[in-house]
């Protein structure tokens, strides 16, 4: 591999653990922070795809369009269907056993799963990324660079920042982080616990949506795309440290940079290299890379 | 007074026995397919081209009406030979149709083996199916992966491509293209200078791109299906490697993904049994027959969905019916000439359609004839000892 080659494979293997940071985030919130096991999580990342994809036409009809008013539109109703979907299960869930859990979002996956084929089908979609980023960069004469991938990286550069600043620097994640730790103590210090969970997962659902949305271009959009993400999800936020931004985005970028020279350097063990490098790591530091924060 | 009720039951049951007696008993047909998950499109298809023929005569075949039981296999290998099971103990099926997951088709194979109960397989190309796997009551009514790799690359080579890399998932399917398009592709002269392979079913294929973008060949040559066909074809021309470096494919790369690939799929060349445009008068009566009566256009699974009933109608016309003929039913399938949409083929000796592979190339939103890249092309059908 000569230098240019290599430097080339460095910005893919940044640009992919960038990507799938943005993919975790939302799933950072809710069961790193919030400490709810949810394997939904890839239902509502493919729900922001399909989104991207459906919401395009009716945007533009309404709105006049623009890719940036699809996301907003997404958003909005993602933290609609956050919102309602806390009210309407998981609330019931925050005392209750980890396999519950596990056995009522794996349920919303096969509800998901169903409700995306009678609503849109089974084809496969493609989505074109909006006018602005739609070029490409020559690298070194080797190859072109779509600028979208570079601006999905600053996307999500620019969440991991909010989402840190948030969690460690502002009132509202401090009161986020202590009702992780001890709701009833959070509650009878006058803080309505359950509404702000509430916004929270919200917040979290939207994250996902967001993501699928931002990856639909570069991603393309088909039926069952939410569970390869799931556990790459799991594997990030886990060994990242549960509960923390700077672990999440740091596992990110290292699954990333395994993932890319994995297939590069050693295509027979490509599929597990990635379980591997999450095996040494709990070995070496069971709680994840960081403490929580 | 009892007595004479029980009688009058006793009557009844009979005569509604003897009249039953009378007709010759329905067919069973068992279609094991996909209604769920990434391949329910396509489970369709292959269901609306079976019935499709079996309307067109009547119902009936040789004489005896058609029943279905179906099972949706949702292409869980892991499922299965549970599947098979529930069609063969619960719905005592006939006749085994299925089905497009290759790892599900292999256990369907199985169990036909065992039971000798007659199998169908519409769409799944694993080789081994009539390979290591074949037995006088299995047959294929749409390919094998070898053949339409085996026919790009001799086109490759015809090309006058030299150096050639080529890149799919890790698994049969991609593995055993990938050999095909080699064997004729270095028979040839060409060469293969590198074989890259991604985890099924990883999409993110901006390392191996770099690779090829840096290992410069003259062609790449690809296998890839669905949502992976869609995500490489665009990440191929994004990379900018489209204008430098031709792309060439086994036609999955473009079948059922046109409307997602848009403008980055336009010109690609790719090969398989079927193509848009073939403009025989027999694809043309299949298309209009389809179209009328689903209001959707057919594709190469419900082709493959309708010559399945083609060739089991040809067995049960050869035994008048009677499926305890297991050796006249095989024997009259292997000798049969299928008119099929996509041109008449014939079976190999281990049961594999043997027919013309065609070159196409993407036009709009259509896969349009070309040539014919290889004439009745048939699978070496190796381990099979038939």
């Amino acid at each position: 591999m000569d230098l240019t080659t290599f430097l080339v494979q460095c910005l893919n293997a940044l640009q992919y653990g960038l990507l799938l940071f943005l993919v975790a985030s939302g799933l950072t919130l809710i069961f790193g922070i919030m400490g709810v096991i949810n394997l939904a999580h890839g239902s509502f990342y493919m729900i922001g795809a399909y989104m991207a994809y459906a919401l395009a036409p009716i945007v533009g009809a309404t709105f006049g369009g623009g890719f940036f008013a699809t996301l907003l539109a997404g958003v909005v109703l993602s933290v609609m269907l956050g919102y309602a979907l806390e009210w309407a299960f998981f609330s019931f869930l925050y005392d209750r056993e980890h396999l519950q859990q596990v056995l009522m979002t794996y349920g919303l996956i096969l509800v998901f799963e169903e409700l995306r084929s009678l609503l849109v089908g089974d084809e496969v979609h493609g989505v074109s990324p909006p006018e602005l980023f739609a070029g490409t960069l020559p690298l070194g004469g080797l190859m072109t660079y779509p600028v979208y991938r570079l601006f999905i990286s600053g996307v999500c550069l620019a969440l991991a920042a909010g989402m840190y600043v948030v969690f460690t620097r502002t009132r509202l994640g401090m009161m986020i982080r202590a009702g992780s730790s001890n709701r009833e103590m959070v509650q009878s210090l006058g803080i309505d616990i359950k509404f702000l969970y509430r916004v929270v997962f919200a917040a979290g659902v939207a994250l996902a949506v967001l993501a699928g949305m931002i990856a639909a271009p570069v991603s393309s959009v088909y039926p069952g795309m939410g569970n390869t993400v799931l556990i790459l999800c799991f594997v990030i936020v886990v060994i990242g440290g549960i509960g923390s931004v700077r672990g999440a985005l740091l596992a990110a970028l290292l699954v990333g940079a395994v993932d890319t020279f994995g297939k590069v350097l050693l295509p027979q063990a490509a599929g597990v290299l990635v379980y591997v490098l999450m095996a040494l790591i709990l070995l070496w530091k069971p709680e994840g890379l960081f403490k929580a924060g | 007074m009892k007595t004479i009720r029980i009688a009058l039951i006793a009557a009844a049951v009979l005569t509604t026995s003897l009249a039953t007696a009378q007709t010759a008993p329905r067919l069973k047909v068992g279609l094991m397919l996909p209604a769920s998950g990434t391949y329910a499109a396509l489970g369709t298809a292959i269901e609306n081209g079976f019935k499709l023929y079996v309307a067109e005569q009547g119902g009936k075949l040789a004489g005896r009406e058609i029943e279905f039981a179906q099972v949706d296999d949702e292409s869980d290998p892991a499922k299965a030979i549970d599947n098979v099971n529930k069609l063969l103990k619960r719905d005592n099926v006939d006749v085994l149709v299925g089905t497009v997951h290759s790892g599900v088709a292999m256990a369907m194979a199985k169990v036909a083996k065992e039971t000798g109960t007659p199998l169908i397989v519409p769409n799944a190309g694993a080789d081994a199916v009539t390979g290591s796997m074949c037995a006088p009551n299995i047959f294929r009514s749409s390919f094998s992966n070898w053949q339409p790799g085996y026919a790009m690359g001799e086109v490759v080579a015809a090309k006058g491509h030299k150096n050639v890399v080529t890149i799919t998932w890790k698994y049969a399917a991609g593995d055993e293209s990938v050999r095909g398009f080699k064997e004729a592709f270095e028979k040839a002269g060409g060469k293969v200078v590198k074989e890259l392979n991604l985890p099924f079913p990883n999409v993110e294929f901006q390392a191996l791109l770099t690779e090829i973008a840096a290992a410069k060949p003259d062609a790449v040559y690809t296998f890839f299906a669905g949502g992976g066909a869609v995500k490489f074809v665009k990440d191929y021309s994004a990379a900018g490697l489209k204008q430098s470096i031709p792309l060439y494919g086994a036609g999955f790369l473009t079948d059922g993904t046109l409307e997602a690939q848009g403008s980055d799929a336009e010109g690609l060349l790719t090969t398989l049994h079927y193509a848009d445009g073939l403009g025989t008068p027999r694809d043309d009566a299949f298309r209009q027959a389809y179209a009328k009566t689903y209001k959707m256009q057919p594709d190469v699974y419900a082709v493959q969905g309708y010559d399945a009933a083609q060739m089991l109608a040809v067995g049960l016309n050869a035994v008048k019916g009677d499926l305890t003929k297991k050796a006249e039913f095989a024997a009259a399938i292997e000798k049969a000439r299928i008119d099929s949409p996509r041109g008449v083929f014939t079976l190999s000796r281990s049961h594999n359609p043997v027919q013309d592979i065609y070159l196409r190339q993407v036009v709009g939103k259509e896969n349009k004839l070309v040539s014919v890249a290889s004439k009745a092309l048939a699978d070496p059908g190796r381990g099979c000892s038939l």
